[in-house]
C-alpha cells in the first residue's frame, strides 16, 4: 500500500544496524542515527535493493563491511582480484571505485545498468554470495573475497536461467532497461523461496524501477518460473 | 484483387471478443501495393502472440545501449551547467581545465537548442553567451580520458555570471511585473528533432496566448449561444503538475568525428531525426553521417533530437580527434530531459436535458519552462460531439528546464478534466455516465475531426460487462472509514502517419530472410513485429526472420513518436517482403516448370497447387535462386483514400485510435491514500500484429497514467529556481506494490487504410487512466479531486473541506 512503506522499512533496517556502529561516527543533521560512510554505503547498498532481502543477508552485510579492520588502502591505484561469475578478475581500481563502475568500465561488463547511481532503483542488482545487492552503492573493494554474480553469469552453459526463459516468454522486458535488475532480483527470490506468492514477487521487485510498467509482465513470468521449478537448483556460477 | 479503377473490396469494423460488425468498403489501392490482408484470423503469424526476437538479449544484459557503447580510445564527458535560474554568462575561463593533465577537450557551447526563442533577438541585450533561463542550463563541456578525470576538470571551468531575477512559479509568473524569462516575444520553430509552436501568437510578459487556433482547427460555432440554449451547465478548475519523463536510460550519445563520417551512437527515438538536426548544425551532408540506435532504454517523447549535450559532444570528439561518451547524469535528465508542462484548466460544459452537449469552454494554462507546449484542449475539441466549442490555450514561461513532447502530448491533462466533468454532467443528469457517452460520442466529423466513435461505443460495452459496471453505487455510500469506488474515462488519440518509413527485404541463397530499416525500437517490440509482417507474406516463422534496426545506414525509418511508427513502418515491410515474394516465386516456378500464380508460400514451405501441403522446404527453394540475394526496398504508400482534409502539414489518417478504461479503487478516507485494486482497459489501435506486447505497452500506458495520477510532481524552490527532487527517491515513480490488477481487452479494428492497416497504441494507453481514478476516487467518495497528483495530503485537505461545506 504504499505510497511510502518502502522508505519505513529501509530507516528501520538502518536503525537496526546503528546499534553494532564502530568506527568514526557521524551525526546526520535531523536524525537519531549515527553511522560512518562506509558502514552507510554498505548499508544502504543492501537495503535499495530490497526490503525483504535484508532477513535474508543482514549477517553478511555486517561480515562485510567490518571484517577489514583499520587496514589502509589507496587513493592511488589499488590492484584488487575479484571473483565475478566463478572467474578470477585482477583489476587496478581506486578504492572509490564502486562495484557498478568496476564490472561496466574495468570489466566491459555492461549487463549490469546504472541508472539512479545512488540506490533507489536497483538496475544494478548483483548478487553478493548469492544475495542482491545494488552495486552502485557497493564498493568493488567490499567485494573482494566475495563471489559476484552479474546478470551475464546467471545463464549457464548458453541456456537462460528459468527466471530468464520466463522473462522471454512473458514478455517481461520492454524498453530492457530495468530487465537485468529485475532478473536479478527475481532469480534471488526464487533462490531463497521456490514458492513465491504475488505478494513475495511484488516485495522482491519493490526496489526495481521499471518506467515502460513491466511490472504485470515480471510477476507474471516469475511465478511461472517458480511453477516450473526453477528454485535454487539453476547454476548460477560462483553462487 | 483491384478493378481498373485499382478499387478494392475491403473489409472494415471491429473484431471484438465474442463476435464481430464487418462490412464491405472500396478503397483506392494503388496497384503496386499488395493486395489487402483478410481478417487476422485467417492469417497465421501477424495478430498472434510472440515473445519478442530480442528478448534473450535484454533477459541477458547482452543487449547494447547507448550507455554501453565502449569504443577504443572513447573519452567521458561532463556538461558544465549554469547554478542560476536566469543569469547572463560574463566570461567563461576554460584555462585552468585545459591546463589539466587529463583534459582532452573543451567546448563552450555557442547556442542554445530546445525551448522557445526570442521573436526579436534585440530586444535583448547582446551577449557573447546564450543567455541563462533556468538552473542546469548548459554553458560548457569537457572531455578526458576517464569518468573520475572529467568530474575534476569540469571543476575547473571558471563562469562569472551576473545572475538576473526569475520566476519558477506558475501563478507568479503569470502576473503583469513578474520577473521576465524572455524580454519580448517569443516564437518556438520547429527542428527536425521535433518542437514547433504556433507562430505570431500575442504575448504578455511571461504568457504567450491565448491559441485559439490549435492544430486541430479553429473554434467551432459560438460558445456564448451554446451556453444560452444549455439547460445545465457544469464548471470546474483543474490543475496538473509538471511531470518528467524519467526514462531509465538517461539521454546521452557516444560521438565518433572523423574526417570521412560522424557516427553518432545515440539512445534517441529518431535515429533520422538526430541525422537531420546533426546535418543542420554541423553542416554536413547527410550521407556523411550515420546514427545508431541499437537497443534504447526509453524516451516516452523527450528524445528525438540531438539536443545541446550531443551537439557539445560531436564538438568534443571534433576537438579531440576521439570518440566522446556524454551520457547525462540522473540529476541532469530530470532536469533537462523535457518534462510535461502543468495545466490550470477552467472547463465549462452546456447540455440540454437530454444530455446532448451544446457547448465547451475550456481556457488552460500552463508551465512548459523555457519552452512551449502547455495546451491541453485537444481531448475537450475532439472527443465528443458538440457545435460550439472554445479552446483558449496559453502557455506561460518559467525559469525552468524545457518540456518536450511526453507520450500524448496534452492528453492525459485535458481527459483529467474533461472526463471529471462528463462524469459530473452524468449525475446531474441522472444518467449513467456510460449512457451519457453513448448519446455523446458520436462521429461528426467537422473538417477532419477524428471518428473512432463506434470503437469505444463497443469498448464501452464489452468493458463494462468484464468489470461488471453494474455493481457500481453511487457516489460516496460506502459507510466504513475505507471506500471503495468506480470511475470510467476514455481515451482519443489520432492515426499519424509517416511517409518517410522505408524498409529493405532481402532473401539469401541460403535461406537467410533480412529486414533493414532505420527505425529504432524503443521498446515497443517493432523488431518483432516488423519479423511478423515479413513472415507472414513469406509463409515463415518470425524467428526466421533477421531484423537489422536502428542505424541510418539501413532505408529511411520513421521517428518513434505519436504512436505512428507501427501504422508508418509495417506497411513498407509488407510491401518490400511482397515484392521479394513475387519474384522468388518467379524464379522457383521456373526452376520447377511451374506458373509462379501457382505457388504459395506456407509453414515454412513452397507449395505447389494442391500438392496437400508436401511442397519444398523454403530453404531447398531458396538454393534455386538465379542470383545470390533477391532484395526489394519499398516506401509506405499514401493511406488509401486519403488522408485527414486540412490538416496541412501534419500526415493525419481519417479515423482515431482510442480506447476506454475503467479503475477501482479504495480510498482509505483516514490517511488520504488511494489504492488502485483494478483497471479494465479496451483499447483499439487498428489491425493488431503482436498483441502480447501490445498488451504489454498498454500495461505501461496504464501504469505511467497512475504514477501520473497518483504520485509524480516536479517541485521546484521557488526561492532558488532549483529543482528539489531530482532522483528517485523524493520524485516518486509508481513501483512493484502499487500495480492493480490489470486486464486489457484489444479490439480489431479495420479501417482499410494500408497494406497492413496496423496503429500504434503508446499514447492512447495512458490518455485516460488518471480521470479514470478521479472518477473512481468521487465515486468512492463523493468528493472531486481537482488537482495531480491526488496525494494523501490533497484527498485529506479535499475531504476537509466537503465537510466543511456540508455543515
Amino acid at each position: 500500500m504504499s505510497n511510502d512503506g518502502q522508505n519505513h522499512a529501509d530507516r528501520r533496517s538502518l536503525r537496526e544496524k546503528d546499534d553494532d556502529e564502530d568506527g568514526s561516527d557521524v551525526a546526520l543533521p535531523g536524525a537519531s542515527l549515527r553511522l560512518s560512510r562506509r558502514r552507510f554505503l554498505a548499508g544502504t547498498g543492501l537495503t535499495a535493493a530490497t526490503t525483504a532481502v535484508l532477513e535474508a543477508c543482514k549477517p553478511a552485510a555486517v561480515g562485510g563491511a567490518g571484517g577489514k579492520g583499520a587496514e589502509v588502502a589507496g587513493p592511488g591505484q589499488v590492484p584488487v582480484t575479484l571473483q565475478v561469475n566463478g572467474k578470477e578478475r585482477t583489476v587496478s581500481l581506486e578504492p572509490r571505485a564502486t562495484l557498478a563502475e568496476v564490472l561496466r568500465t574495468d570489466l566491459g561488463m555492461t549487463g549490469t545498468k546504472v541508472v539512479c547511481d545512488r540506490g533507489a532503483c536497483s538496475a544494478c542488482t548483483v548478487w553478493l554470495d548469492g544475495t542482491p545487492v545494488c552495486s552502485c552503492m557497493t564498493f568493488a573493494m567490499d567485494a573482494v573475497g566475495r563471489a559476484i554474480t552479474t546478470v551475464e553469469g546467471l545463464s549457464s552453459g548458453g541456456a537462460l536461467h528459468p527466471v530468464q526463459q520466463a522473462f522471454v516468454e512473458h514478455d517481461a522486458a520492454q524498453c530492457g532497461f530495468c530487465t537485468p535488475g529485475m532478473v536479478m532480483s527475481c532469480a534471488a527470490l526464487l533462490q531463497r523461496n521456490p514458492r513465491p506468492t504475488l505478494d513475495d514477487v511484488r516485495t522482491a521487485t519493490s526496489g526495481n524501477l521499471c518506467r515502460c510498467g513491466t511490472y504485470p509482465k515480471v510477476f507474471e513470468a516469475t511465478l511461472a518460473a517458480a511453477r516450473r521449478g526453477s528454485g535454487g537448483s539453476s547454476g548460477a556460477k560462483g553462487s | 484483387m483491384a478493378d481498373e479503377n485499382g478499387k478494392v473490396a475491403v473489409q472494415t469494423g471491429l473484431v471484438f471478443p465474442g463476435g464481430s460488425s464487418l462490412s464491405e468498403v472500396e478503397r483506392a489501392v494503388p496497384s503496386d501495393e499488395p493486395p489487402p490482408w483478410p481478417l487476422n484470423a485467417e492469417l497465421s503469424v501477424v495478430g498472434k502472440p510472440f515473445p519478442r526476437l530480442d528478448g534473450p538479449l535484454k533477459v541477458t544484459g547482452a543487449a547494447t545501449y547507448t550507455a554501453d557503447v565502449r569504443l577504443p580510445g572513447m573519452l567521458h564527458a561532463r556538461v558544465i551547467r549554469s547554478p542560476h535560474p536566469h543569469a547572463r554568462v560574463k566570461n567563461i575561463d576554460v584555462t585552468a581545465a585545459e591546463r589539466h593533465p587529463a583534459a582532452r577537450a573543451v567546448h563552450v557551447l555557442e547556442h542554445m537548442r530546445g525551448g522557445a526563442k526570442l521573436r526579436d533577438p534585440k530586444q535583448e541585450t547582446p551577449s557573447k553567451f546564450p543567455i541563462v533561463r533556468y538552473v542546469g542550463q548548459p554553458i560548457a563541456a569537457i572531455a578526458a580520458a576517464t569518468p573520475a578525470d572529467a568530474e575534476e576538470v569540469m571543476r575547473l571551468v571558471k563562469v562569472d555570471y551576473e545572475v538576473l531575477p526569475f520566476v519558477v512559479d506558475l501563478e507568479e509568473a503569470r502576473k503583469p511585473d513578474a520577473p521576465r524569462v524572455f524580454p519580448g516575444a517569443t516564437e518556438q520553430p520547429a527542428t527536425a528533432g521535433g518542437g514547433g509552436a504556433v507562430p505570431n501568437v500575442p504575448q504578455q510578459g511571461n504568457v504567450r496566448g491565448p491559441t485559439k487556433t490549435g492544430p486541430l482547427g479553429p473554434p467551432r460555432g459560438d460558445v456564448e449561444k451554446g451556453f444560452e440554449e444549455a439547460e445545465i451547465t457544469v464548471e470546474n478548475t483543474f490543475r496538473t503538475a509538471v511531470q518528467t519523463h524519467s526514462a531509465l536510460e538517461t539521454h546521452g550519445v557516444v560521438a565518433d568525428w572523423k574526417p570521412e563520417v560522424l557516427t553518432v551512437y545515440a539512445s534517441t527515438q529518431g535515429t533520422s531525426t538526430v541525422r537531420d538536426e546533426l546535418a543542420e548544425v554541423f553542416g554536413l551532408p547527410k550521407g556523411k553521417i550515420r546514427v545508431v540506435t541499437e537497443f534504447m532504454g526509453g524516451g516516452f517523447g523527450s528524445k528525438f533530437g540531438i539536443g545541446n549535450f550531443g551537439v557539445l559532444a560531436v564538438h568534443l570528439s571534433k576537438k579531440a580527434s576521439a570518440p566522446v561518451r556524454l551520457m547525462l547524469d540522473r540529476k541532469e535528465e530530470h532536469v533537462n530531459g523535457g518534462n510535461r508542462p502543468s495545466s490550470v484548466q477552467r472547463l465549462r460544459v452546456g447540455a440540454k436535458k437530454d444530455g446532448s452537449l451544446t457547448a465547451i469552454h475550456l481556457t488552460s494554462w500552463g508551465t512548459g519552462g523555457t519552452a512551449t507546449g502547455a495546451g491541453a484542449g485537444n481531448v475537450a475539441k475532439n472527443m465528443y460531439a458538440c457545435p460550439n466549442i472554445l479552446i483558449e490555450e496559453s502557455d506561460v514561461f518559467t525559469n525552468a528546464g524545457p518540456a518536450a513532447a511526453f507520450r500524448a502530448p496534452g492528453h492525459p491533462q485535458g481527459a483529467f478534466a474533461l472526463e471529471q466533468v462528463i462524469d459530473e454532467l452524468a449525475e446531474k443528469l441522472g444518467m449513467d455516465p456510460l449512457a451519457l457517452r453513448d448519446k455523446i460520442d458520436i462521429d461528426e466529423d467537422l473538417g477532419g475531426r477524428n471518428v473512432d466513435s463506434a470503437a469505444r461505443r463497443m469498448e464501452r460495452k464489452i468493458g463494462s460487462q468484464k468489470f461488471d459496471w453494474a455493481r457500481r453505487k453511487p457516489a460516496g455510500s460506502d459507510r466504513g472509514p475505507v471506500k471503495r469506488g468506480l470511475g470510467v474515462a476514455q481515451s482519443i488519440w489520432y492515426r499519424f502517419i509517416d511517409l518517410d518509413a522505408s524498409c529493405e527485404v532481402r532473401l539469401l541463397r541460403d535461406g537467410t530472410v533480412e529486414v533493414l530499416s532505420a527505425v529504432q525500437d524503443i521498446g515497443t517490440g517493432i523488431r518483432t513485429a516488423l519479423a511478423q509482417v515479413v513472415a507472414e507474406e513469406l509463409g515463415l516463422q518470425p524467428k526466421d526472420i533477421t531484423v537489422r534496426v536502428g542505424d541510418t545506414a539501413f532505408p529511411a525509418g520513421v521517428p518513434s513518436g505519436g504512436s505512428r511508427t507501427t501504422g508508418s513502418i509495417t506497411p513498407a515491410a509488407r510491401n518490400a517482403a511482397h515484392e521479394v515474394r513475387r519474384r522468388f516465386l518467379a524464379d522457383v516456378a521456373a526452376s520447377m516448370g511451374a506458373r509462379p500464380e501457382a505457388l504459395s508460400l506456407k509453414g515454412g514451405k513452397v507449395l505447389l497447387g494442391d500438392d496437400g501441403g508436401r511442397g519444398i522446404p523454403f530453404r531447398s527453394a531458396a538454393a534455386k535462386l538465379k542470383t545470390e540475394q533477391i532484395t526489394a526496398s519499398r516506401s509506405r504508400a499514401h493511406d488509401y483514400g486519403g488522408f485527414a482534409p486540412g490538416r496541412p502539414g501534419m500526415n493525419m489518417g481519417i479515423g482515431g485510435f482510442g480506447g476506454v478504461q475503467f479503475a477501482e479503487v479504495t480510498v482509505d478516507t483516514e490517511t488520504g491514500i488511494i489504492k488502485v485494486e483494478r483497471v479494465v482497459a479496451v483499447h483499439d489501435c487498428g489491425r493488431p500484429i503482436n498483441p502480447l506486447a501490445l498488451e504489454s505497452q498498454i500495461n505501461g500506458g496504464i501504469l505511467q497514467g497512475i504514477s501520473y495520477a497518483l504520485y509524480e510532481n516536479r517541485v521546484l524552490d521557488r526561492r532558488a529556481g532549483v529543482q528539489l527532487n531530482p532522483n528517485f527517491e523524493q520524485y516518486k515513480v509508481l513501483g512493484a506494490r502499487e500495480v492493480p490488477a490489470i486486464e486489457v481487452l484489444l479490439l480489431e479494428e479495420y479501417q482499410g487504410r494500408s497494406s497492413t492497416d496496423a496503429g500504434g497504441i503508446g499514447e492512447p494507453a495512458t490518455v485516460p487512466t488518471a480521470a479514470a481514478l478521479a472518477n473512481a476516487v468521487y465515486n468512492a467518495t463523493g468528493v472531486r479531486m481537482t488537482e495531480l497528483p491526488m496525494t494523501p495530503a490533497r484527498v485529506l485537505t479535499a475531504l476537509a473541506a466537503a465537510r466543511k461545506g456540508a455543515q
